[in-house]
Parts: C-alpha cells; structure tokens; sequence
C-alpha cells in the first residue's frame, strides 16, 4: 500500500499526478480525431511549432501560455488553408509550416545559449517542474475541450465521417474547423510540461488507436480513448516515480504496451472467429449437403 | 407527367439562368431548369458533365457565378437547404470509420437538440421505425462495415430520410452494386416516390436505369434535352450529350441504347485479323446479356 500512498506525500507528486491524469484523458479523449481525420501528423506538427511560437514569447517576455498557444492556433490555421490548396498535400503543408517553426525556435536558442536548459523541459517534459498555473491551465484547457467535444459532438461526428456531405446537411465546418484547431492547439500546449514537444504526439495517437481495435461504436471509442489516456497518467507517474525514468516517456511507453497487449489480443480473437466460421461452422452442418 | 418546363408553379427545384462551378471555372453554364413536386427525375451525362455538380448546386455547396436555385419557393444560399435529403456515393464512404447504423443514421437528425451528444429515446424510436419501413430493421448496431451492399446504400438512404425531407437527392445510387441490388434500391426509390417524395438521382447507366425513369435530363456542360427517355433517347440527342455514335433501339417497348464505336472497332479489326471468330461470339454473348438486363429490370 505504501507503494502509492508514499509518493502522495509530497506535493510535487500530487500536481505531477493531476495534470498527468488530465493530459492523459485530454489527448485521448482529442486524439480520436486526429486520428479518424487522418491528421496524426499535425498533432506531431503542431507540438513542434508551439515550440517556436513558446521561444519566441520567451525572448519577447511574452507569457507562455500566450504565445505558445497564438502560435499553435494560426499554425493549425495556415495548415487548414495550405492543404485546401489543391496542389499542396496536407503532409507537404504540415512539414513546411511547423518545421520553419520550429525552426525559429532552434535559431533563437543557438543565438542565446544561456537559457537551453528551459527548453530541455519544453522538448522532453518534466512534470516534477509543474507549477499550480501549470495546473491551473491544464484543468481548464481540459474543461474547456471536453465541453468543446460535448456541445459539438454531432457536428464533430459527421465533419470527422465525411466532410463533404456535412456542409450539405448545415454544418458549418469551416467554424467547427477552427474551433477544433484552437483545442489541438491549446491541449497541445497543454501537455507541453507534462510530455513535451517530442512526445505529444504519441498521447494523441496511441489511446485512440487502441480504442479504435476494442470498439466499432465512435461514442464508446472517445470513452475507452479518454480511460486509456488518464490511466496511462496515472500509472505513468508511479512508475516513474519509483524506477525513476522520465515521466513523459514512462507513460507513453506504457501506452505503447496498452497497444501491443490490445493488437495482438484482438488479432488473435478475430483469427480464431475467422477459423470458427470457416471450419467449425461448415463442418457441423455437413449432413444438410 | 405535365413537362416541368412549362409548369414553374408546380416545380419543386427550379434553375433560373445558372452558371455554376469550382474555384471561378463554371462546371454548368446558364441551366434553367423545373424538377416538378413528385417527379422522379434521372440526370445522365458523361464523367465531368457536371450531374454531380448540378446536384450539389441544390443544396447550395457549389459556388454559383449567376442565376438563381429555388427549393420550394425558398432561395438556395448558405447553409442546409431544408427538406432536402443527401444520399452520397457509397464509393466515397470510409468503411473504417468506427460507426454503427444508428450513429449514421442520425447524423441526418444533428441539427435536432443540435448541443446535446446523445440521442434521446424519440431518436431512437425513429431510427428503429425507419430501418424498419427500409427493410434493414434490427441492423442498428451494426457497424457499417458489416452489411451487403444493398444494406449500405439504405442505411445512407435512411440518413437522407431521417429529417422527413420531400426531396431527396442520390448521387449514383447504383454505382458499384449489383444487379439485383441495382433493382432493389430502383424499386424502393419507386415506393418512397409514390409516397410523394421527390426524388432526383444521377446515373451513367442508360440503360438498366435511365430508360426506366419517367424524367431524364441529358447534360453536358449544360442542359442538352430534359424528358422522357422514350422521346429524348435519340441518336442526335444522346450524341450530343456523350460526343459518342450512340444508336437508340426499340423493342416492345425496352429503349436499348448502344455504342456503336465497338462495332466500328470491330469492323476494323475483322479487316486486320484473321483469327476474330472467337471474339465475335464473346460480345454477341454481352449483348444478348444487356438486353435480357433490360427486360429484367423492367418487368
């Protein structure tokens, strides 16, 4: 028992552990459209450009936040506008514009050495650093999703299945776009000190695809999606509490596990019903020949 | 039918003067057009002819340069034309979307209690009722993956009726199915049709279906000759509208519309070869095959 309620002592470990529980249910609960929408990359984009826009904000004295956030949305924005261009892939619009961004980023660092350390945390998460502002805006950013994916659920659900009917039928899908570009880019920078840049994009991904091998219903998929995420959090933070490995990476790796167990799990049922209908079925009802 | 032309009152669409089209190049150029309240109307032409586009310019998604569309009096603008229901190309759909019958079908119905995420028990009800009348009742849990090809088509058939529209609008309903599906949706189109919907469907399939509807608009960049097949199917016209040599041929009352292209190519082979016995018998054999199709569906 003690192997939880040890670490609960400190209050480094009680914030760790809220916002990774949050970021955790938040990613998943988003990443069920970038991956439905074929956007993964964007969500890995994305992160990578917050970067810049956070170090620009940082030399400017600008707050975080604020500009790690402005930028992430008009990221996301000139993405949306690029790849209607038919001539310009999505992919092709997504490398172009986070990677100069991030670009811009790595450029102001190498100019001004002094504060590399920072930036450590940016790239690579460190939830032990997680300030109560920190806290603060990741319980609302999650809120603020949440209810963003509940209010919007039917036209979110129909734009994500099929984008070209949608309008037909009224959604209005260059508003419900950006309203969702605003939410992948505040949940990305969100998670920023949580996971970090590098490994945002695994948080979006992996829950969701899971979700997507249990489950053929899109309202259960956000559930189980949501679930996976925060109990990745949770017990991402005890175990790199006690065999001491990043944080960030402990619960993606744990994910990734979640995944595995669950692809093979499934591909080994599904065989096996294949094999049943195949040959039991057939076999059992030979004497009607 | 009255020819709709000449009734504007009675039309439930009506195209006045309408060029339409994609980033500033008009696909159709100055339609005028009546689709009669009830009619049952087919549009064919050629691939890039704009029978899709002309579709999708009823529902107010194609950017129009000039004219104007009516819907029931109503002008066609920005956002959802009401009482209009879509049935998209089954092509078009992923199949590996996670979603059941019923979340399909009641994206018809998002607009209704639009913020709530669930759907209510009325929802449910109307959902179990309309896979019910469609003949795919107790499917609804169903992903969507997991039905025939007949079944998919009404699933998204159930999604255009599920706001009880008067119009519904199909884009090649029949692309992709079988024969027997092909009849089965025909027929049931013919049934919602005679409980006065209207119903205007796009097709490239002269024979198994626009000869069997009783409205058929010929397009090509623009409105060729609209009426029924059994006047507007003509040489001259069809030539018109496909740029083809297309023959028209009667018998007891079955319109066969043939390429004659092949038959020329077939000339010109038979003067090269020697050796063109065999595929002679091969595409009598297709043809004895499209006319008993024909006298097949129209039975």
């Amino acid at each position: 028992m003690s192997l939880i309620t040890e670490p609960y002592a400190y209050e480094f470990f009680r914030q760790g552990l809220l916002a990774s529980v949050l970021v955790g249910a938040l990613c998943g609960m988003l990443g069920v459209y970038i991956i439905l929408r074929r956007m993964s990359y964007i969500g890995h984009g994305l992160s990578h450009s917050v970067f810049g826009g956070a170090v620009v904000g940082y030399v400017a004295s600008i707050n975080f936040y604020f500009a790690a956030g402005l930028w992430g949305f008009l990221s996301a924005l000139a993405i949306n506008a690029t790849a209607r261009r038919r001539r310009i892939g999505a992919d092709a619009a997504i490398g172009i514009i986070t990677t100069a961004s991030f670009a811009v980023g790595v450029a102001l660092i190498s100019k001004t050495r002094s504060f590399t350390r920072n930036f450590e945390a940016a790239l690579f998460g460190n939830i032990l650093g997680v300030t109560p502002t920190d806290l603060v805006i990741v319980a609302v950013v999650t809120i603020a999703v949440a209810a963003f994916i509940l209010l919007f659920y039917k036209p979110l659900l129909f734009m994500t299945f099929d984008v070209e009917v949608a309008p037909i039928y009224g959604v209005r899908v260059g508003v419900v776009d950006s309203l969702f570009a605003l939410a992948m880019a505040a949940t990305i920078v969100a998670s920023i000190n949580v996971v970090g840049v590098t490994l945002i994009a695994a948080t979006l991904v992996i829950p969701s695809t899971t979700a997507r091998l249990l489950t053929d219903s899109f309202g259960r998929m956000i559930v189980i999606s949501t679930i996976i995420g925060a109990v990745a959090g949770v017990v991402g933070m005890y175990v790199s509490y006690w065999l001491d490995i990043s944080s960030g990476a402990t619960i993606v790796l744990l994910e990734a596990a979640a995944f595995l167990i669950t692809f093979v799990g499934t591909t080994v049922t599904r065989r096996r019903q294949r094999w049943t209908k195949q040959w039991v079925k057939p076999l059992g009802s030979r004497p009607d020949r | 039918m009255a020819a709709p032309a000449s009734a504007p009152d009675r039309a439930l669409v009506a195209f006045e003067g309408v060029t339409c089209g994609y980033d500033g190049e008009p696909v159709l150029r100055d339609v005028t057009l009546a689709i009669p309240r009830g009619g049952f109307v087919g549009i064919v032409g050629p691939s890039g002819a704009g029978k899709t586009t002309l579709l999708r310019s009823i529902v107010g998604v194609v950017p129009r340069v000039e004219g104007r569309i009516t819907v029931g009096g109503r002008p066609v603008g920005r956002g959802a034309t009401p009482g209009v229901g879509w049935v998209p190309q089954l092509e078009t759909v992923d199949w590996q979307f996670p979603a059941t019958v019923r979340e399909v079908v009641l994206m018809g119905r998002w607009a209704e209690r639009r913020w709530q995420a669930w759907a209510s028990k009325d929802d449910r009800q109307r959902v179990d009722r309309l896979l019910d009348r469609l003949g795919i009742g107790g499917l609804a849990d169903r992903h969507i993956r997991q039905l025939s090809g007949g079944q998919q088509q009404r699933v998204f058939l159930a999604r255009a009726m599920i706001g009880d529209p008067s119009l519904l609008l199909l884009d090649e309903p029949t692309s992709g199915v079988d024969l027997k599906t092909r009849d089965d949706i025909l027929h049931l189109l013919a049934e919602l049709n005679a409980d006065g919907i209207t119903i205007v469907l796009t097709t490239h399939e002269l024979n198994t279906v626009a000869a069997h509807l009783p409205w058929v608009v010929c397009v090509n960049g623009r409105v060729i000759a609209e009426g029924d097949p059994d006047q507007i199917f003509t040489s001259a016209i069809l030539g018109l509208t496909y740029g083809a040599d297309l023959r028209v041929v009667r018998l007891d009352g079955i319109i066969l519309v043939a390429d004659a292209a092949p038959h020329r190519l077939r000339d010109a082979l038979r003067h090269r070869h020697d050796g063109f016995e065999h595929a002679h018998h091969e595409h009598a054999g297709g043809d004895h095959e499209h006319i008993a199709t024909n006298e097949a569906t129209r039975a």
